[in-house]
C-alpha cells in the first residue's frame, strides 16, 4: 500500500467558497508534489467533485480549441472550468453538451492571476458526465454537510482559546493566516443551498 | 449508556453494588490497601443514601481512589466501567465502550490530524476506526487483535465508527479472532474509472486469469485471450477514497452493458476502448453504495445500488441554522 501514491480525495465545496480559495501551496519541494488550493474553511483541496447546471460553453481558444464551461450551483455562484487538448474527453463533452444540463465534474483546482492582480480560481476537469436531478440534489446535501463540518471545525478550533483542548488544525491555522474571510459566509451558503432544495420540493408539490 | 445506568432507576440491589465494588477493587488492588467491603460501602452511601445513579457513584468512588493512589484517570482508561461491546452492537453515537477486535486493514489517513484509520472486525462484523494524531497512542498493526478500552462511537449517515482518543488504552491480545463477515460497505461518488476497465482479455491458460497487455500475458506470452468485463473504479465520499472492483456480473449490473453487447460495440468500432468510454459516460459522477469482501486495496463488489435523492436535507439545515 505504501508503494502506491495516495489518491487525493475530492473535496466538496460550493462555488462561493471555491472561488475564494485563491491561496495555493505545496507540501514538499518535489517538482511533482501536488498543488493544493486552500479552502477558506480550512481544508486543502487537490481535487474537487462538483455537480451542478452547465449554463454556458464556449470555445475561448485562439490557435486550438480551448473550451470554457460554466456550472452554476444552487446559490447562483458559478464554477469555471477549462479543457483543451490535454483534457480531450472533457473538452469533447463541453463541445457536445447542450446547456442547460446537469453535469458531474471531477477535476483539479487551478488559479491564475489576471493583469489587474486578481486571482481567479477554476477547475481543470478530469471528467465531465451528464447526470440527473437526483444526483445533483444529493451533491447539494453532501456538500452542505461537508462544508458545515469544516465551518464547525474552524469555529471550535479557536487559537485564542487555549482551553478548548483542541490542537489547532494545520489548515485551519493556515486559512486564518492567509484569508480574512468570515466563515459565517460559507455557513450562509449552506443554508441558502438547502433552502433552495426545499423550495424546489414545495414547487413540485404545488403543481 | 451502559445498562448499569438503567438499573439506577429501578433501585439497586446489594449484589449489583458488590459486583461494581469488586471491579473497582480489582483496579486498585495493586496500589491501595482497601477491601471490597470498603468500596461497596462508599458506593452504597452514594447510591442508596444520596440517590446518585450507579454509574456516577462508580465514577466518583473510582476518582477518590485514583487520587489516593496518585494515578491518572488516563492510565486506567477512564475507569468508568464501560460496556464491553461487539462490533455489531454499536448502534448509537457518542457512547464510551470497550471493544476487542482485529485490525482487518489500515487505510491511508488523508489528514495529518489522523494517525491511523482502517477497519476493525470481530465475530459479529466490521467497523471503521479512527485514531487521532494528537491522542499519541501506539500504532495498531494490520492483523493484530487488540482490546481497546475507552473508545467513543460515532455515526455518519447511518454508519457507525469508533474513535480512539487520548484516554484509550490499547492492549494487544495474543490470540486470533475469527472475523464473522469481512464484507465492507462503502459509498460515494464514482469519481474515476481506471485504465484496464471495460472490455478486457484474459489469459486462457489453465488457472491463469491474468489480464493481457497488448495481447500478451505476463506469464504465458502471446496468447489468444478470452473476453471479459471489469471495472476498476474509485468511490469518493469527500472524506475517504475507496478503490472498488466490479467483475463481469457487477459491471453488467452497474452499466447495463452485457459482455455480448460490449463485444459487438468493439467489433463495430474496431476498438475495445469504446466500451470503457461508453461505461464512463453512463456511470461516472453518480453516487453508489457497494459491498463485498476486500482484496488488497480493493473492495470486490458483490452488491451495489445507485443512491437516490439525498436522505435528509432537513436535518442538515437544522444543524446549519443551529451553529
Amino acid at each position: 500500500m505504501a508503494t502506491t501514491p495516495t489518491r487525493e480525495v475530492a473535496q466538496r465545496a460550493f462555488a462561493g467558497e471555491f472561488n475564494d480559495a485563491t491561496y495555493t501551496f505545496k507540501e514538499s519541494d518535489d517538482e511533482r508534489a501536488p498543488v493544493y488550493v486552500l479552502l477558506p474553511t480550512g481544508e486543502r483541496a487537490n481535487r474537487v467533485f462538483v455537480v451542478g447546471t452547465l449554463m454556458e460553453t464556449e470555445d475561448v481558444g485562439t490557435d486550438s480549441e480551448y473550451w470554457q464551461g460554466q456550472v452554476i450551483d444552487p446559490n447562483g455562484d458559478r464554477f469555471y472550468m477549462y479543457a483543451g487538448q490535454y483534457q480531450p474527453d472533457a473538452a469533447s463533452m463541453l463541445r457536445e453538451l447542450d446547456p442547460p444540463a446537469y453535469v458531474s465534474v471531477v477535476g483539479k483546482p487551478r488559479t491564475y492571476e489576471t493583469d489587474d492582480g486578481e486571482v481567479n480560481v477554476s477547475i481543470r476537469p478530469e471528467s465531465i458526465t451528464e447526470v440527473d436531478a437526483a444526483t445533483r440534489d444529493r451533491w447539494v446535501v453532501e456538500t452542505a454537510r461537508r462544508t458545515l463540518e469544516r465551518v464547525d471545525a474552524f469555529a471550535t478550533d479557536d487559537p485564542d482559546d487555549p482551553d478548548d483542548g483542541a490542537t489547532v488544525d494545520e489548515y485551519v491555522a493556515m486559512a486564518r493566516q492567509q484569508y480574512d474571510l468570515p466563515v459565517e459566509n460559507y455557513r450562509r451558503l449552506v443554508i441558502e443551498a438547502l433552502e433552495s432544495l426545499e423550495a424546489d420540493d414545495e414547487l413540485e408539490a404545488s403543481v | 449508556m451502559s445498562p448499569i445506568e438503567n438499573n439506577a432507576e429501578t433501585g439497586t440491589t446489594m449484589t449489583d453494588l458488590r459486583t461494581h465494588a469488586t471491579e473497582i477493587h480489582e483496579q486498585f488492588a495493586d496500589q491501595l490497601d482497601v477491601t471490597v467491603e470498603e468500596v461497596e460501602e462508599r458506593l452504597d452511601t452514594l447510591v442508596n443514601e444520596y440517590k446518585v445513579p450507579v454509574s456516577e457513584a462508580r465514577r466518583s468512588v473510582t476518582n477518590t481512589y485514583l487520587d489516593e493512589a496518585g494515578i491518572d484517570r488516563d492510565e486506567l482508561g477512564g475507569g468508568g466501567g464501560n460496556e464491553q461491546v461487539q462490533v455489531a452492537d454499536v448502534d448509537a453515537p457518542e457512547e464510551w465502550v470497550d471493544i476487542t477486535a482485529k485490525v482487518i486493514e489500515l487505510w491511508d489517513p488523508r489528514s495529518d490530524a489522523v494517525a491511523q484509520v482502517g477497519l476493525l472486525g470481530d465475530e459479529t462484523g466490521t467497523i471503521k476506526f479512527t485514531k487521532w494524531s494528537k491522542s499519541d497512542l501506539p500504532g495498531l498493526d494490520e492483523g493484530g487483535v487488540y482490546h481497546l478500552r475507552n473508545v467513543v462511537t460515532d455515526e455518519y449517515q447511518g454508519r457507525f465508527s469508533v474513535k480512539l482518543n487520548r484516554t484509550t488504552v490499547i492492549e494487544e491480545r495474543d490470540e486470533d479472532l475469527e472475523v464473522g463477515d469481512d464484507d465492507v460497505t462503502v459509498e460515494g461518488a464514482l469519481v474515476d474509472i481506471q485504465s484496464g476497465s471495460g472490455l478486457i482479455k484474459r489469459c486462457p491458460e489453465e488457472d491463469c486469469t491474468r489480464v493481457l497487455q497488448n495481447g500478451r500475458c505476463n506469464e504465458h506470452g502471446e496468447v489468444d485471450g478470452e473476453f471479459d468485463l471489469r471495472i476498476k473504479g474509485v468511490l469518493d465520499d469527500g472524506e475517504d477514497v475507496h478503490e472498488v472492483l466490479f467483475d463481469r456480473e457487477g459491471t453488467e449490473d452497474l452499466t447495463g452493458i452485457t459482455l455480448e453487447e460490449a463485444k459487438d460495440m468493439a467489433m463495430d468500432a474496431l476498438d475495445t476502448s469504446v466500451v470503457a468510454d461508453e461505461m464512463r459516460a453512463g456511470v461516472l459522477g453518480r453516487y453508489y453504495r457497494v459491498s463485498g469482501p476486500t482484496y488488497g486495496r480493493y473492495v470486490l463488489v458483490d452488491e451495489m445500488e445507485e443512491l437516490p435523492e439525498p436522505a435528509d436535507p432537513e436535518a442538515v439545515l437544522i444543524k446549519a441554522r443551529s451553529i
